[in-house]
């Protein structure tokens, strides 16, 4: 990886839920960026600058909010910015933050993200006409639900293997205090007896709409090396983009996301990532995007993705378990929902979560969001050494 | 620190484009900025951009930028949500790590087609501040009032600099304001925002720009004189009106002080001011003295394409460096409520 050493040296979410009605957008923020710095026992007056991210400003009404957050941040007198990449704004922001460390701009870095869904509907803010494009008003599932279809047709995947992703995600959840969902009863049947959606997309093959923020304190190693907790070295860092349609995109099996992974694996010296890997913290928003990104990713060969969900592979006891935290399926506050992931991947190779903690053997673990049209990636790895 | 300069500007700005849409803007001014670089889109490593989804009222307007400068194969990009002198800094952090030697930065928007000064009420706390509803020109308006108070300036100052900018505008091709105007003239116009005339008031502008940025040897090959990035720094302060100094800028005399302003002689300075009393009060916060040239572009009161105008004026200083009219300057930028961030960028030649 480019630059000086780089740690994770502070971890803190909010209880996501439906709606967070005892706090406003800036105690939602403060909530978690209080718990990170306690994890790092630092205050706000340690921090060097604040990177924010969070998913379009429709969607909670506030334009450019890290002006109104400022305050709540602790980030008055400092630089301040803010990234949106779509949905993989939560990872792009965590890079955006570790570069200003990797790059020796800053010691101590505060990043947070957030969505408070319940203040809009997300799927209104996502559906405006816009003059001279086609309307879908389809909202992100519309939007997938083709590309899934596609999925099984080029896989031959049986019809079961997304509602096998809701269930085990879920399950995964109820180990997660924080986590939105908490549904002890799922199994097979209820998630193909719940209403269709988009086909084959059923209403528990689908994330939740939550309020929530998760923050975390980069560090320099002179920073890491003296932190209370174990801090999780960053590896590598990557970021790719490319347009949402043109011919010969392939929708369903991204190149972005294969230059992204390749770029990032090349950093860590991942080779193989399934044995390389204790577990990844994955961007699954609809239970099918398990499959499709464990292809994507590199876990198996193209086609294959679907056999490792059904034999269990990617469950909390398989040999490569993905979101033991229970993923964007169990909490979905979307702008935040990528940097859960690269935060939860942190916590895993901290040995910090706690009843959802894997077991350590590689020490190192995959943090990962996208977003767009399936467009936008950003992925990090993390260790529990140094690099 | 890395050497890192800007090799390449190229702006376009109407007061109101009815033919293009956001994308359609980009193209001809990315297209340009790479052409006036010289690198092939081979040697750009990293894409990064700002604007504002509240412009175009729909979600996602950077999205469809990135067709403007054709993201395939896949480019290492990213966006902020912010002027893209914001996304000038990220691009400037990321060949800082090393992991890049050159970038592309554009910025974009649209100001016609909705309600700028309402748009940007969106930013107020929405809980406390906005039921009240002010615009951001209400806002400006009061910390001029502010201003005018504390300083000694008067609506006559105000009038000079509106002034001035319109007639230095006369030599930019993206001006929409312009002409051969006098303080008189300008005070000759009704108040409509007590102390504020129209002319004291950025126009409503649509327009996009870009840069390329480049750092060291390979800077030096592609452009005769770099104009170097010796210091970029910003700063942001208190949202609320009501626990700021109005009659300054704490957060602009702190990126100035940290991007060392006042180590040399300034001999140029663009300034994000979009009303004609932030000029004076800017000039101050960033420590300006009577020998800076301010605006000779126009600056804001001139030409104002939200979400690019602060890139702009990074742009403009680089320009009179690269031609030699300059050889040490600032480009500013701010976002916010009554100048609540600011950011300061000190420019050189060799």
């Amino acid at each position: 990886m480019a630059g000086n050493r780089v740690a994770v040296v502070g971890v803190g979410q909010t209880a996501h839920r439906t709606a967070r009605k005892d706090v406003s957008m800036a105690g939602l923020v403060r909530e978690a960026a209080s718990e990170a710095l306690d994890d790092a026992g630092m205050t706000y007056a340690d921090i060097d600058a604040v990177v924010i991210g969070k998913a379009p400003d429709m969607f909670e009404g506030v334009a450019m909010p890290e002006l109104y957050l400022a305050d709540a941040l602790g980030a008055v007198g400092k630089p301040m910015m803010r990234v949106h990449t779509a949905g993989s704004v939560g990872g792009s922001t965590s890079i955006v933050a570790a570069k200003l460390v990797s790059a020796g701009i800053h010691e101590r870095v505060l990043t947070v993200a957030y969505e408070k869904q319940s203040e809009s509907n997300a799927t209104w803010g996502l559906s405006v006409p816009m003059p001279f494009a086609a309307p879908l008003v389809a909202g992100a599932g519309g939007f997938f639900a083709p590309l899934i279809r596609a999925y099984m047709y080029r896989s031959g995947a049986p019809r079961h293997i997304g509602h096998l992703v809701a269930v085990k995600d879920r399950r995964a959840a109820l180990r997660n205090p924080k986590a939105h969902l908490h549904l002890p009863d799922i199994d097979l049947k209820t998630v193909e007896e719940s209403f269709l959606l988009w086909d084959p997309l059923r209403y528990l093959d689908v994330c939740p709409s939550s309020d929530g923020a998760m923050a975390m304190v980069i560090g320099s190693e002179k920073v890491a090396d003296s932190a209370p907790n174990p801090p999780a070295w960053i590896h590598g860092m990557a970021m790719r983009s490319e347009p949402t349609m043109f011919a010969r995109r392939d929708q369903v099996n991204p190149q972005a996301g294969k230059d992204c992974a390749k770029d990032v694996y090349a950093q860590a010296g991942i080779v193989d990532p399934r044995r390389d890997f204790d577990c990844a913290e994955v961007y699954v928003p609809f239970s099918w995007y398990e499959p499709m990104w464990l292809e994507n990713l590199g876990f198996c060969a193209d086609g294959e993705g679907w056999k490792l969900t059904e034999e269990g592979a990617t469950a909390p006891d398989g040999d490569i378990p993905w979101n033991p935290s229970g993923g964007v399926l169990s909490s979905n506050p979307i702008g935040a929902s990528g940097m859960v992931r690269f935060g939860e991947a942190a916590q895993q190779v901290r040995g910090r979560a706690g009843d959802y903690q894997v077991e350590l053997k590689t020490g190192k673990a995959l943090g990962h969001a996208y977003g767009g049209g399936s467009q936008f990636f950003s992925m990090w790895v993390v260790g529990r050494d140094k690099p | 620190m890395r050497d890192v300069a800007v090799i390449s500007f190229a702006s376009a700005a109407v007061a109101e484009d009815r033919e293009h849409n956001e994308t359609e803007m980009i193209v001809p001014v990315v297209r340009d900025a790479l052409a006036q670089s010289g690198l092939p889109k081979s040697e750009i490593g990293f894409v990064c951009s700002g604007s504002l989804d509240y412009l175009q009222g729909g979600p996602f307007a950077f999205v469809s930028g990135l067709d403007a400068v054709g993201a395939w194969p896949p480019l290492r990009e990213s966006h902020v949500e912010m002027d893209a002198a914001w996304a000038l800094y990220e691009a400037w952090v990321a060949i800082q790590t090393g992991e890049v030697d050159a970038a592309l930065v554009y910025g974009f928007g649209k100001s016609s087609p909705g309600d700028l000064h309402e748009i940007m009420t969106l930013q107020v706390d929405p809980y406390y501040v906005l039921p009240l509803w002010p615009s951001m020109v209400d806002m400006a308006a009061l910390q001029a009032s502010a201003y005018l108070e504390a300083s000694g300036h008067t609506e006559k100052d105000l009038a000079e600099v509106a002034a001035r900018s319109q007639r230095n505008a006369r030599q930019n091709p993206d001006a929409v304001r312009t002409g051969d105007v006098t303080a008189d003239d300008v005070l000759a116009q009704p108040v409509t925002h007590h102390p504020l005339r129209d002319a004291d008031i950025a126009p409503i502008t649509d327009g996009a720009a870009a840069v390329v940025i480049a750092a060291g040897d390979l800077a030096r090959r592609a452009c005769g004189r770099p104009a170097w990035i010796r210091r970029i720094e910003h700063r942001i302060e208190a949202h609320g009106l009501g626990v700021r100094d109005l009659t300054s800028s704490d957060s602009a005399r702190g990126a100035a002080r940290a991007a060392g302003v006042a180590d040399g002689n300034v001999d140029v300075a663009e300034l994000h001011a979009q009303f004609s009393h932030e000029e004076l009060l800017l000039a101050e916060a960033l420590g300006l003295r009577d020998r800076t040239v301010i605006n000779p572009s126009g600056g804001p009161l001139a030409s104002n394409p939200v979400m690019s105008a602060g890139l702009i004026r990074i742009g403009e200083v680089a320009r009179r460096i690269t031609n030699g009219e300059a050889s040490r300057g600032v480009g500013h930028a701010a976002s916010g409520p009554c100048l609540q961030q600011n950011l300061v960028c000190v420019l050189e030649g060799d």
